[in-house]
């Protein structure tokens, strides 16, 4: 039997977007990329940009990002998506740039490439996974690792005297003028995806606007870098992730331009 | 201004000359001694205003090559240039762009090293051109040129070049090339490809899937170590291609010669005069200058150690491409070494007193 | 024919504009040329120089061991080249900067007292004109014409009626420069 044939017609209420492809995904079960990807492809779908698309995987868990969701890619070095995508968008100006970066990625090593890219007013989006700790290297000290949180590299507790403090650095963009909208969001919950939904698509939007640089920050789980059950690990991102890194918009000044 | 006018310029402005009229679609760059003369060249033209071309100053030499990386995964034809230190921390983005097999022009107007060093001119990346520089097994194609001329001729060519192989090719000239000034004719205007053109030219880039064609992807990641392998007896394979095509070099009164210098780019101009003064000493000495330093002339320099009794390799560094001399050479002749160091260009006086007291 | 110049002195004192404006004139009249700076991060009051070949053939090094004239306009410059200039060669000097003058005596020194005639004249600007002038009567490398020909090429259209007051500073200098 075909999957065409088990699934009768009038019975589907749901289904993934045509952009994603069925390469099985390398990603942990209870993994946020999985389901910030669909996401990414229902709204370049739902834009009718699929033949307009120039997206930029980074150095990370989402490396392979391109193997996932049917656009053009270019898989950058680490941390260096940021330029990779505003030399794109200035030859391109037509097209729908973006880039899918985590917190090693954008918060670190390509600290510069980031906050320059934004205030640089490019006209592109920027998608920011952070689950404050390196999940491809196998769970090290993130900028974003929360005081106490314990990785490979602060395996007693990230302390103030030894590693410093964690990076709000959406924080940080929401105050430079070359970005025009800023969010932070989750995808835990039914409630919370639909919500990050309608951001990446207001960010992809503002960009196709030519308003200015676009910064949505999901906040995600990394349950095998967490060493939690995807249950636990989603309860304690709420207790304590959403307890620092909090959610909603930063900035919006969309409708002003 | 004309095409065929005759101007004075120095190498750096050339070069941004040569960039607007080759039709170069976007250059990305940040300031650097002594080659900012090539930002600022493009910054007072205004390009984006004429031809369209894309000039951004970006935060660093680091973001500057990883443009040039989009860019070219675009299937534009876009470049960078800088000076050594620079070009040390672009060596990461050259090396995804060699992985990636994406063509692009990066400019090296040399500095003399190592580390923050000096302003002043020098051959001392010789070795990071040609020999990598960066991680992995690969190549660029390296053009010196020797004049003013050559800069504003070779940004063409390098593209050229560098689109027929779909490798990144680099201009490496010195401090001496970049400021001096000489008589110029730029190249005639060729417009800037359409979006259309490119599509079709370039049917691997990453232009978005128009016409609803499969993904492009551009990436030089493969985990897989068959598959990888199969990737780089590709890329070797090309290089070898490469070497058998493309090799470039100029001759100067080597037909009578009983002692060679090889040189290239400001060294060889240099060369030149030591020539003239040691001829006028009854001193039968001629040039081979590779124009192409990598692919390197080893035939022309194998054949070049049948016919004379000695070969000096000029260059103002410690010693770099006299080890491609002598592996081309495999000890048919004596092959010595003449350089200065830290910024200083030997004059042409103390070459012919080395060419007299090593043969 | 071949002319080898080098040009030195204060940054400021138009050192290389002056070497840029006759190896324009070199250009004008079909000659081959080259401009070779000694850059450095000096933008003004550090020592400049600048080497200037003009010739009826293609010119090989654009870097020389010794010149057939040195232009020098301090007295660091001065003691740099003046043992680089070849034997029967020309050394030109402004008395203004150099207290010490040159002792060769198998060149021919000349003399130019461009910063004094500048001061008078109330055209600080064109002192570079003066020795400029100067060098053209003892070595009529190019003609007077095509330095006013590279003049309205390299300045700016808003400093084209100064030309006029250039042409004026380079006849100076030819009637002021003397042989010693």
């Amino acid at each position: 039997m075909t999957r065409e044939e088990i699934i009768e017609k009038g019975q589907v209420v749901y289904k993934k977007p045509a952009l994603l492809n069925d390469t099985p995904m390398h990603y942990c079960p209870g993994c946020s990329h999985g389901v910030v990807h669909k996401l990414v492809a229902e709204v370049v779908e739902e834009m009718g940009m699929t033949e307009k698309t120039i997206a930029i995987s980074p150095v990370g868990c989402a490396v392979f990002a391109y193997k996932y969701i049917d656009v053009d890619w270019q898989e950058a070095a680490h941390g260096r998506a940021p330029a990779l995508a505003s030399a794109t968008k200035r030859l391109w100006p037509d097209r729908l740039v973006f880039t899918y970066q985590g917190d090693g990625d954008l918060a670190c090593i390509g600290t510069a490439e980031t906050i320059h890219a934004l205030n640089r007013a490019e006209n592109i989006t920027i998608i920011f996974i952070n689950n404050a700790i390196y999940g491809m290297t196998g769970g090290q000290m993130a900028p974003t690792t929360l005081l106490g949180m314990k990785t490979a590299t602060c395996p007693y507790g990230r302390e103030v005297s030894l590693h410093g403090y964690p990076l709000k650095i959406t924080e940080l963009a929401a105050n430079l003028d070359g970005t025009c909208y800023v969010t932070r969001q989750s995808v835990h919950s039914v409630a919370a995806i639909s919500r990050a939904k309608k951001a990446i698509r207001k960010a992809f939007e503002y960009s196709m606007q030519g308003k200015g640089s676009n910064l949505v920050e999901i906040v995600s789980t990394c349950n095998s870098g967490w060493k939690m059950s995807p249950e636990k690990a989603n309860k304690w991102m709420e207790e304590n992730m959403f307890a620092f890194y909090h959610l909603g918009d930063l900035k919006d000044t969309g409708a002003d331009k | 201004m004309a095409d065929q006018e005759i101007t004075l310029m120095k190498g750096n402005e050339a070069i941004a000359h040569a960039a607007i009229r080759c039709g170069c679609d976007g250059y990305f760059g940040y300031p650097i001694t002594p080659q900012s003369e090539v930002l600022e060249t493009l910054a007072e033209q205004k390009p984006w205003e004429t031809t369209g071309m894309v000039v951004l100053q970006a935060e660093s030499e680091v973001s500057s090559i990883n443009m040039v990386y989009g860019g070219a995964s675009t299937g534009k034809k876009v470049m960078t240039s800088s000076s050594s230190p620079g070009v040390s921390l672009m060596q990461e983005g050259i090396s995804y762009m060699a992985g990636a097999e994406l063509p692009a022009l990066i400019v090296n107007v040399m500095r003399g090293g190592p580390g923050l060093g000096t302003i002043q001119p020098s051959q001392s990346d010789y070795f990071q051109a040609c020999k990598g520089g960066g991680h992995g097994d690969y190549h660029l194609i390296v053009l010196a040129p020797a004049s003013v001329q050559e800069m504003a001729d070779f940004v063409d060519l390098a593209f050229t070049l560098a689109f027929r192989y779909r490798n990144p090719a680099m201009i490496l000239a010195d401090g001496a090339i970049g400021q001096m000034m000489e008589k110029v004719v730029l190249p005639p205007f060729k417009p800037r490809r359409t979006e259309e053109e490119i599509i079709k030219e370039c049917p691997w880039a990453t232009t978005g899937r128009i016409g609803g064609r499969k993904p492009n992807i551009i990436t030089s990641l493969e985990l897989r170590s068959e598959e990888m392998e199969i990737i780089n007896l590709r890329i070797q394979a090309k290089y070898r291609e490469i070497e058998e095509k493309e090799v470039r070099y100029e001759e100067f009164m080597l037909d009578d010669a009983e002692y060679a210098i090889v040189a290239f780019g400001s060294a060889a101009r240099i060369a030149k005069k030591s020539i003239e003064i040691a001829r006028a000493q009854g001193i039968k000495v001629g040039l081979l200058r590779p124009i192409t330093l990598w692919p390197f002339p080893t035939k022309e320099v194998q054949a070049l150690a049948s016919r004379v009794k000695g070969i000096l390799s000029l260059e103002i560094n410690a010693g770099q491409m006299v080890e491609d001399i002598r592996l081309a050479v495999e000890g048919a002749v004596p092959v010595r070494h003449f350089g200065r160091l830290g910024g200083i260009i030997p004059d042409p006086d103390e070459v012919v007193d080395v060419l007299k007291r090593s043969f | 024919m071949t002319e080898e110049i080098i040009i030195a002195g204060f940054g400021g004192q138009g050192v290389l504009s002056m070497g840029k404006i006759l190896a324009y004139a070199g250009l004008m009249e079909g000659k081959e040329v080259t401009w070779m700076p000694a850059y450095g991060p000096e933008q003004r009051g550090g020592t400049a120089n600048v080497t200037v070949i003009v010739s009826d053939d293609p010119v090989s090094s654009p870097i020389l061991s010794s010149y057939d004239t040195a232009i020098v306009l301090n007295q660091p410059s001065l003691e740099k080249f003046e043992p680089k200039v070849k034997p029967g060669g020309t050394l030109i000097y402004d008395g203004y900067g150099i207290p010490e003058p040159p002792t060769r005596k198998d060149i021919d020194v000349y003399r130019i007292d461009a910063m004094d005639a500048a001061a008078e004249m109330n055209l600080i600007k064109t002192f570079n004109m003066i020795v400029l002038g100067g060098l053209l009567k003892i070595h009529p490398v190019v003609g007077i014409e095509s330095v006013l020909a590279a003049l309205r090429k390299t300045l700016p259209e808003r400093h084209h009626h100064l030309i006029p007051k250039n042409e004026e500073a380079i006849r100076k200098g030819m009637e002021i420069i003397k042989k010693l």
